[in-house]
């Protein structure tokens, strides 16, 4: 972390020097606040905020792009606050911890002229953002569903491993039953939470292996739990199990894919570049004078062998 | 197994009896206290006559197996910190620790494997590595303590937060992952089986039986335990107070060391994500076990029992569907307080 907030330090500092030269053609000072990098989907997200930060002060010169992660929502309330008074922003894009405890604090930050993009997690007072960039939670369950559907012809044994309770994951699971309604020859095991979490993963898989003798499908519904899930079935040296379908496009299984693997023959977009849209979104809308969509959905896309190429970023930490 | 006699047991089971009804009132004392020490015995003989109830796969030896093998990493770092509590101290960092440890360690076999040529030398580094950092960091944390003056819930708790911390910034807050040529030399240390019974369940037979000869029969033990009872005393003893507390806390980071050593092949990855929570699990087992938490007072067997507890709860759940997912938790946390309700008294 230390690096980060030095390089921060510098760049902010560095562009203080050199902001007297440009104000007058710019006046963009975005605040940029995420979560902290504490599993691999927020350190794609930190990526992705660093990178577009150097990018939108390279394209446009004189605007100035601070990003600052936080550990917690009482964290992130103080920094936004921090950022308007004393980093003076004129824009910010915030990725809140929750949802709930980040609406005040967001509010008052807008109600003083600040403009504010909103993304992943929408605020419970929808004032309280100027617009909202979002992924596509229903979606997320939806196209997993379709596609293992299809992979199963109808019919098998599918258990799935849930995410931390919250929004998120009872949207991407409903997404995921309700498609499913339509092929009653495919049954759900069971679902258990496995927290995003290689860990408990590995875990719920290896009791699911104890407990079920034919498992044909696993959505594990995420790709940090995919890697704990195929390890489990490994270790069972079963058989049994044809398919199994992560999410979130991490690098290592969109490498799966796009190498023609036999058990993992696709994944389902979430990807922790949609801070990187946002920002470039905003930036351009506030530069430009457009206006920006009050809301954008980027859609959570199916990657197969076909298209995995364009979804694979090595440089990423995720 | 039955609780091993502790010291005051065994001298009141050599005292004459002057009196027949006094011998009854202290065979009536010995009864309860033996009551007490099976406190976790009897809640998990419970538990697992519930799951085998509720589904009879419970009841193979796989997934007695595979219950055991997963309760390995933190029950080898239970037997460590029932050291460090017995003493009356504590450490909160063994979750982030090992997290930091299995980074480094992935590096270093990562780093290591083109240069010491074959991938069984790079692993052999590895294990090293991990055993020193665990040794070093126990070190520091009994420096800090002992020589510092500082609470060790506040040592802890900053090097808690220090640990994972640097494994997220060397993993760039995604995974560190071991190279696949090692994942395959390593995989057995976690994969592997003698006599049919998984590596790992062997290791923590090992590290419980030490640490149950180490605390109950030898000079060492007694000397933890005498400074978890009382310091002042301890010190006015001649007990090296320091030097033993300083111990606890090495040892202890070698248990984690152990458990690391156990974990990196089972994932072949550390993540942020990586022994979140493992401090709280760790002790609760060994207070669950009827170790106090106040100290003075050591139980290992009892610590392995706990930890056995605390993962049989979850494999239950996982094997069921009777309760709602959301749930989970408080089932845990009932028995742990149920089991703690059972082994009471003791303070």
């Amino acid at each position: 972390m230390n690096r980060r907030i030095f390089s921060s330090i510098a760049l902010v500092a560095c562009a203080l020097a050199s902001a007297p030269t440009f104000a007058a053609d710019n006046k963009l000072v975005m605040g940029v606040s995420v979560p902290a990098a504490t599993h691999g989907w927020t350190g794609g997200v930190v990526y992705w905020a660093n990178r577009t930060k150097a990018e939108l002060e390279k394209q446009y010169p004189g605007a100035k792009v601070i990003v600052k992660t936080a550990g917690s929502a009482t964290e992130q309330a103080n920094q936004v606050q921090d950022l308007q008074t004393v980093n003076k922003i004129d824009t910010l894009v915030i990725l809140p911890f929750e949802s709930a405890p980040l609406t005040k604090p967001v509010a008052q930050v807008k109600n003083k002229g600040v403009f504010v993009t909103v993304v992943d997690r929408g605020l419970t007072d929808t004032n309280a953002q100027s617009a909202y960039v979002a992924g596509d939670n229903p979606g997320f369950g939806k196209v997993a569903a379709e596609y293992m559907a299809k992979r199963l012809g109808g019919a098998g044994n599918l258990v799935i491993l849930r995410g931390i309770p919250t929004v998120i994951d009872n949207q991407r699971v409903d997404a995921f039953n309700e498609v499913l309604k339509a092929h009653p020859n495919i049954k759900v095991l069971d679902a258990k939470h496995g927290n995003w979490n290689r860990d408990d993963a590995f875990k719920v898989m290896q009791d699911y292996l104890t407990r079920f003798k034919q498992i044909d499908a696993v959505w594990a519904s995420d790709d940090d739990m995919a890697v704990g899930v195929q390890k489990a079935i490994a270790q069972a040296k079963r058989s049994d199990v044809k398919l199994v379908v992560g999410g979130a496009g991490s690098k290592d299984y969109i490498k799966k894919v796009m190498d023609g693997d036999p058990i993992v023959s696709a994944d389902v977009t979430y990807a922790p570049s949609m801070i990187a849209d946002a920002m470039k979104a905003t930036a351009e809308a506030r530069i430009k004078g457009s206006e920006m969509p009050a809301t954008t959905i980027i859609p959570s896309v199916l990657v197969t062998k076909e298209n995995a190429s364009k979804y694979y970023f090595p440089d990423s930490p995720f | 197994m039955p609780p091993a006699l502790t010291d005051s047991m065994q001298t009141a089971a050599r005292l004459p009896d002057p009196t027949a009804p006094a011998a009854a009132r202290q065979a009536a004392r010995q009864l309860r206290v033996r009551l007490r020490d099976a406190g976790p015995v009897i809640g998990l003989v419970l538990l697992c006559i519930a799951g085998g109830l509720l589904n009879p796969d419970f009841a193979t030896w796989d997934n007695a197996m595979n219950v055991l093998t997963r309760t390995a990493f933190i029950g080898i770092i239970a037997v460590g910190m029932c050291f460090v509590i017995t003493s009356g101290g504590i450490d909160l960092s063994v979750g982030s620790m090992a997290a930091l440890i299995a980074g480094s360690v992935i590096m270093v076999m990562n780093w290591v494997a083109p240069l010491a040529g074959s991938p069984g030398a790079a692993v052999l580094v590895g294990m090293a590595v991990a055993l020193t950092l665990g040794a070093a960091f126990g070190l520091v944390h009994g420096l800090l303590i002992t020589k510092g003056r500082i609470e060790p819930f506040i040592v802890t708790l900053g090097t808690l937060g220090i640990f994972r911390a640097y494994l997220t910034y060397f993993s760039n807050g995604g995974a560190l992952t071991l190279d696949n040529t090692l994942a395959d030399a390593y995989g057995p240390v976690y994969y592997g089986a003698w006599l049919g019974v998984p590596i790992p369940i062997w290791v923590f037979a090992a590290v419980a039986l030490a640490g149950m000869l180490l605390l109950n029969r030898t000079s060492y033990g007694r000397y933890v335990q005498a400074i978890g009872s009382n310091e002042q005393v301890a010190r006015y003893a001649a007990v090296a107070v320091n030097r033993i507390k300083i111990w606890t806390y090495v040892l202890l980071g070698i248990c984690v060391g152990v458990a690391t050593l156990l974990y990196v092949p089972r994932l072949g990855s550390a993540s942020p994500s990586t022994g979140l929570l493992w401090e709280l699990e760790a002790i609760a087992a060994v207070i669950v076990g009827g170790t106090a938490l106040k100290g003075g007072n050591g139980r290992i067997v009892g610590t392995v029992i706990g930890a056995v507890l605390l993962s049989v709860i979850g494999n239950i759940l996982n094997l069921t569907s009777i309760i709602s997912v959301y749930l989970n938790a408080a089932v845990q946390g009932f028995v742990i307080i149920v089991v703690a309700f059972l082994q009471r008294g003791r303070r």
